[in-house]
């Protein structure tokens, strides 16, 4: 670890108060199709002729496949085809989206369809073709699988076992260390050590997966409709594993009914709807039902965690050490090892840690395959820290807030620099941020010293009621790039080409905004233009929070190139040089004076057609194509507090009061970052107190309904409270931005588990989310 | 005798079935007379089946429609009894379908069955056929020793409660059977009602449940009920706890003696959500809680 890093590079933006719409909590512009039932989601995009797959899937969580019998769903009228693994001999397991993450792990990497061995509940295994989607269901039931069952292995913290013969399933282990642990817990006034546990849980959109694959054998074009979240990274991944050219292989996003990363990853029914497009010459559509989507879908968090921490006297913290036991679920799908890496390099979280030493072991069981689900390592290590600092402040008789305060990070030590031991591992570089300060000031808001002595009182009369904190960084806008096309058109309208993605987040609003901001129009009449990879060549879609500050730094690039340009030539048009000129609603006008020569966007657009004199060998149009580049991440970071109250006799946990306390930088739409906090905020309650995906010995999943997996309703949650601040706009973006995706979910565990703790006057009692009313009762009971 | 609808052209989500479409008692029980054997199920509100089989875990060959038939959509008192017809959905009992507790109770019950949605479409009489141990109809029904009025070609019967309930959406009904009504007992006037359950969400299936009654002569509890539902395969009078509060001024005392009593008597079930031990705590703050709320 070292202090210091690069200089400040942009100056501090402006306020939103000096802007015109970046900052305001202006209303989104993509609702009208959604709110008057005109939205088209995967499901609604059909072709002619096209025909519908339902896959086969294991009924073992581990076995041999001995035979596929086939032949009485060929048999049934309107079945065209039952594939195997042998049907697709030549395709390569689903592909890591980044190279780099592979070295040792391809082996475990999922099949289209499973060639030898089935490793979950779910597992395609074969695919019926029909004409029809519930012939092919039928058919599906018709598919007879012979399977020699083989030992199970459930817990990422067993032995490991095989994976293939001769395979351990302990794919790799990870490390992550800076500093000198040994001195550390040696030198140490108090060693502490827990074993935690997070439960395994994951997004659940409204819309299920869906694909469709289109294949034009006139112009050797393959198209995939129905595809989300990152459009370009997949492209490149097909591309790879079905070896065409990127013009040649393109993918179509719709509306999508969110995302929380775990739609929109590459999985094997996308795979093989192209495939099957390319061989049938027919259009192949694939649409999940909920039950499929309930065992088939990346789910995650589920991990172990055997932490300690080293304190001096005063509860500064010394060292952490953390041995992570990583439940992967079968396969390890696209994202590689990204997850236990994570959790590992966000552990200290915005903290002064001097030593510090991760070891993950990234483990197969027979569950559904695990991956990337919003804050992926951050909610499942903001638990743990949140736990170590419980403990530490529990051990010295500190406060839990006093020990937290005396170990942040100041803001006069930033920018503040990570770099782990681990060559290859990346380095964290906080770019700016004041803790203490929103430590405070969420304190205040959320009333905290008058709300202890509220707390003591009602539990003096028997109440089991407490409160809890819980601090946390974020990361957001990772690079290298991303690039966007504007044109202004003729009647004023300005399209924007982003190779975003919108997973119902507000992406067309934000990039509306910062789009109209530069170039002085009217954000509504901005049409945003995501998830084609036929309109542009290179997006970063929308996931890790990245959306708003790396696209967004890219509008906000091209905009200015547009807005100089219609500058220039307005300058010579109206024969006012470019500086006295502003642009206000798409007119261009003197800056000074009022009624003054002035001329529209769309005016200028016309005159800039090619052929016009006035271009004088310069380019035609009102348009740019600009690129933002950036080899930096930015860190936002958050306070949550909450009030849980618990039912003595029944266990159930009511969240009284919850506060999302988060520093964005600058806000591009306050009221949509509120909705992300608050939507965040709603799923990380239900990881914390409900939702877990639970298997039996035999590897049977036992959450495939929505009877059984219980994401909280609206009687469940209580108004989230957020408080959004802005003192601390990155230096390393033009507008300061930061991302804002997954700071509601981020600290939600860790402090929910303060909460019951103190409510159950039981230091230390929660040791494994989510915390079920039975569990509470164990306690309560022991 | 009705006719099957012609099979539709179009497939569907669930496995294919024939779909009768009875007006009369007499034509539904004639067609459950002839498809029963051969896996035919009466379709009511639907709330339970038809999800079962989107899902494909029920494939039902025939399905004999009941909506249709109007005589089967009514509420009547008679004899000192509520009769609730095999069409009477859940959001009937919204509020008081009769005079005195009873009406009261059940206006109670209704709003922790599920959500308003399937209350609009589920039926009384559907969930009494179903028998899931987490029915709170059932539970009500187990307390008040009510009587299930079952119809098919060979004729009618009434069954007592405890005769009918037998596990885990099991019953008495024979498979050719029509369950056409369900009597209630009127309660006196002066009978108090108490229902609460647990649930880990509202409008979830319940973990625990007590629906209660008692009167009190000269301040003490002269007779009393104790049911309890969601915790074993079928809901039950729970005698143990009736016995506790006989006799004793209604108060902290005598509820929680009922209370476990209850929790004593009972042999959870037990699934992931819920241990044994779990589902005995459960059943004791629940019939400790039904008890308090029919005091006030």
């Amino acid at each position: 670890m070292s202090h210091g890093g690069n200089a400040h590079g942009y100056p501090t933006p402006p306020p939103s108060s000096a802007r015109r719409v970046l900052g305001h909590a202006v209303a989104r512009i993509e609702d009208r199709p959604l709110v008057t039932g005109r939205g088209r989601y995967a499901g609604d995009i059909n072709f002619p002729h096209q025909l519908h797959m339902r896959i086969v899937r294991s009924p073992n969580a581990h076995g041999k496949i001995l035979s596929v019998d086939a032949s009485a769903a060929l048999a049934m009228p309107g079945v065209l085809a039952v594939w195997t693994n042998a049907d697709i001999a030549e395709l390569s397991p689903i592909d890591f989206r980044a190279d780099k993450n592979a070295t040792g792990i391809r082996e475990f990497r999922q099949p289209a369809l499973a060639q030898t061995y089935v490793r979950y509940i779910g597992d395609p295994v074969a695919a019926v073709f029909a004409d029809d989607p519930y012939v092919a269901e039928d058919a599906a039931e018709q598919v007879a699988l012979a399977i020699e069952a083989l030992p199970v292995v459930m817990s990422a913290s067993d032995p490991p076992g095989e994976f293939e013969p001769g395979r351990s399933s302990e794919a790799i282990v990870l490390h992550h260390s800076f500093g000198d642990v040994e001195a550390a817990f040696r030198n140490a006034h108090a060693v502490i050590e827990l074993d935690l546990q997070t439960g395994r849980h994951s997004g659940v959109p409204l819309e299920t997966r869906g694909a469709i694959g289109v294949y034009d054998a006139a112009k050797d074009l393959l198209e995939l409709h129905g595809a989300a979240k990152i459009p370009h990274r997949n492209r490149e991944t097909l591309c790879r594993m079905l070896n065409r050219a990127p013009s040649s292989l393109h993918l179509h996003e719709s509306h999508v009914g969110g995302g929380f990363g775990i739609r929109g990853e590459l999985y094997p029914e996308d795979v093989l709807v192209l495939v099957a497009a390319m061989r049938f010459e027919r259009p192949v559509k694939w649409i999940e039902d909920r039950r499929e989507h309930l065992m088939c879908a990346n789910q995650g968090r589920e991990q172990r965690h055997r932490a300690r921490i080293a304190v001096d006297r005063d509860g500064h913290i010394l060292g952490i050490e953390d041995e992570i036991f990583h439940d992967q679920g079968a396969y390890i799908r696209t994202h590689g090892v990204n997850v236990p890496n994570r959790t590992m390099c966000m552990m200290t979280g915005a903290y002064k840690v001097p030593a510090y030493r991760a070891k993950a072991r990234v483990r197969l069981t027979n569950k559904t395959p695990a991956a990337t689900y919003r804050a992926p390592g951050r909610y499942e290590s903001t638990f743990v820290r949140s736990r170590l600092m419980d403990a530490v402040a529990a051990k010295l008789g500190i406060d839990p807030v006093e020990v937290r305060r005396r170990n942040l990070i100041t803001a006069q030590e930033m920018p503040y620099v990570i770099a782990f031991d681990e060559p290859g591992v990346e380095a964290l570089e906080f770019d700016s941020g004041d803790f203490p300060a929103l430590l405070e000031k969420a304190l205040k808001a959320f009333g905290w010293d008058k709300l202890q002595a509220d707390l003591k009182r009602r539990r003096a009369a028997g109440e089991l009621v407490g409160a809890g904190v819980a601090i946390f960084m974020e990361e957001s806008g990772r690079g290298p790039s991303d690039n966007a096309k504007i044109k202004v058109d003729p009647d004023g309208t300005v399209e924007l080409i982003t190779g975003g993605a919108s997973l119902g987040q507000g992406f067309e609003t934000v990039m509306a905004q910062i789009c109209a901001e530069a170039l002085g129009v009217d954000y509504r009449r901005v049409r945003v233009i995501h998830g084609q990879t036929d309109l542009i060549d290179h997006g970063i879609g929308a996931h890790a929070a990245r959306a708003t500050v790396l696209t967004g730094g890219a509008v906000h690039v091209t905009a200015t190139m547009v807005r100089d340009k219609a500058l220039e030539f307005a300058s010579e048009l109206l024969q006012t040089p470019a500086d006295d000129l502003d642009i206000v609603d798409g007119m261009v006008m003197r800056r000074d004076t009022k009624g003054g020569p002035s001329i529209a966007l769309g005016d200028l657009a016309k005159r800039l057609a090619p052929g016009s004199k006035l271009l004088r060998g310069r380019d035609p149009q009102l348009a740019a194509h600009g690129w933002y580049n950036t080899d930096h991440t930015v860190f936002p970071y958050g306070v949550h507090l909450a009030v849980a109250c618990v039912d003595r006799d029944t266990g159930r946990v009511a969240v009284e009061r919850f506060m999302v306390a988060y520093d964005v930088g600058r806000a591009v739409n306050p009221l949509l970052i509120e909705g992300q906090l608050v939507g965040g905020c709603v799923q990380g309650l239900g990881g914390a107190l409900s939702e877990e995906f639970v298997y039996d010995e035999a590897g049977e999943p036992l959450s495939a309904t929505f009877a059984d997996y219980l994401m909280p309703t609206v009687h469940d949650v209580p108004d989230v409270e957020v408080l959004l601040t802005e003192d601390a706009p990155s230096p390393r973006h033009p507008l300061g931005l930061k991302g804002a995706g997954e700071g509601g979910i981020n600290g939600a565990g860790g402090v929910i588990a303060s909460a019951i703790d103190d409510a159950l006057q039981m230091s230390g009692a929660i040791t494994r989310l989510p915390v079920t009313p039975q569990r509470i009762r164990d306690l309560l009971r022991r | 005798m009705a006719r099957p609808v012609p099979e539709s052209p179009e497939p569907m989500k669930p496995a294919a079935f024939r779909y009768y479409t009875p007006k009369t008692l007499a034509e539904a029980v004639a067609v459950l007379a002839d498809v029963a054997s051969d896996d035919g199920r009466i379709l009511a509100g639907g709330q339970s089946l038809v999800p079962i089989m989107a899902f494909r875990l029920a494939k039902p060959t025939h399905l004999v429609d009941i909506n249709g038939i109007s005589e089967l959509a009514r509420v009547t008192v008679a004899d000192g009894k509520l009769k609730i017809g095999a069409c009477v959905r859940h959001a009937a009992f919204y509020q008081p379908v009769c005079d005195g507790p009873l009406g009261k109770l059940l206006a109670t019950v209704v709003r922790s069955i599920a959500h308003h949605p399937i209350r609009t479409r589920g039926t009384f009489c559907g969930s009494v056929a179903h028998a899931d141990p987490a029915s709170e109809w059932c539970a009500l029904v187990a307390m008040l020793d009510g009587e299930m009025v079952a119809q098919s070609k060979r004729g009618q019967r009434v069954i007592a409660a405890k005769d009918y309930f037998a596990g885990i959406m099991t019953t008495a009904l024979d498979e050719d059977e029509l369950l056409t009504e369900v009597r209630l007992p009127l309660l006196p006037a002066d009978a108090r009602v108490g229902f609460q359950e647990f649930s880990r969400r509202a409008g979830d299936f319940a973990l625990g449940m007590a629906v209660v009654t008692y009167q009190v002569v000269g301040g003490k509890i002269a007779t009393a009920r104790v049911g309890i539902g969601g915790a074993e395969p079928s809901p039950r009078r729970i005698a143990e706890a009736e016995a506790a509060l006989i006799g004793k001024p209604p108060g902290a005392t005598a509820f929680d003696a009922a209370a476990v009593a209850a929790a004593a008597a009972i042999a959870p079930l037990e699934d992931f959500h819920t241990s044994a031990d779990y589902r005995r705590d459960l059943v004791r703050a629940m019939t400790r809680r039904a008890l308090d709320s029919a005091a006030v």
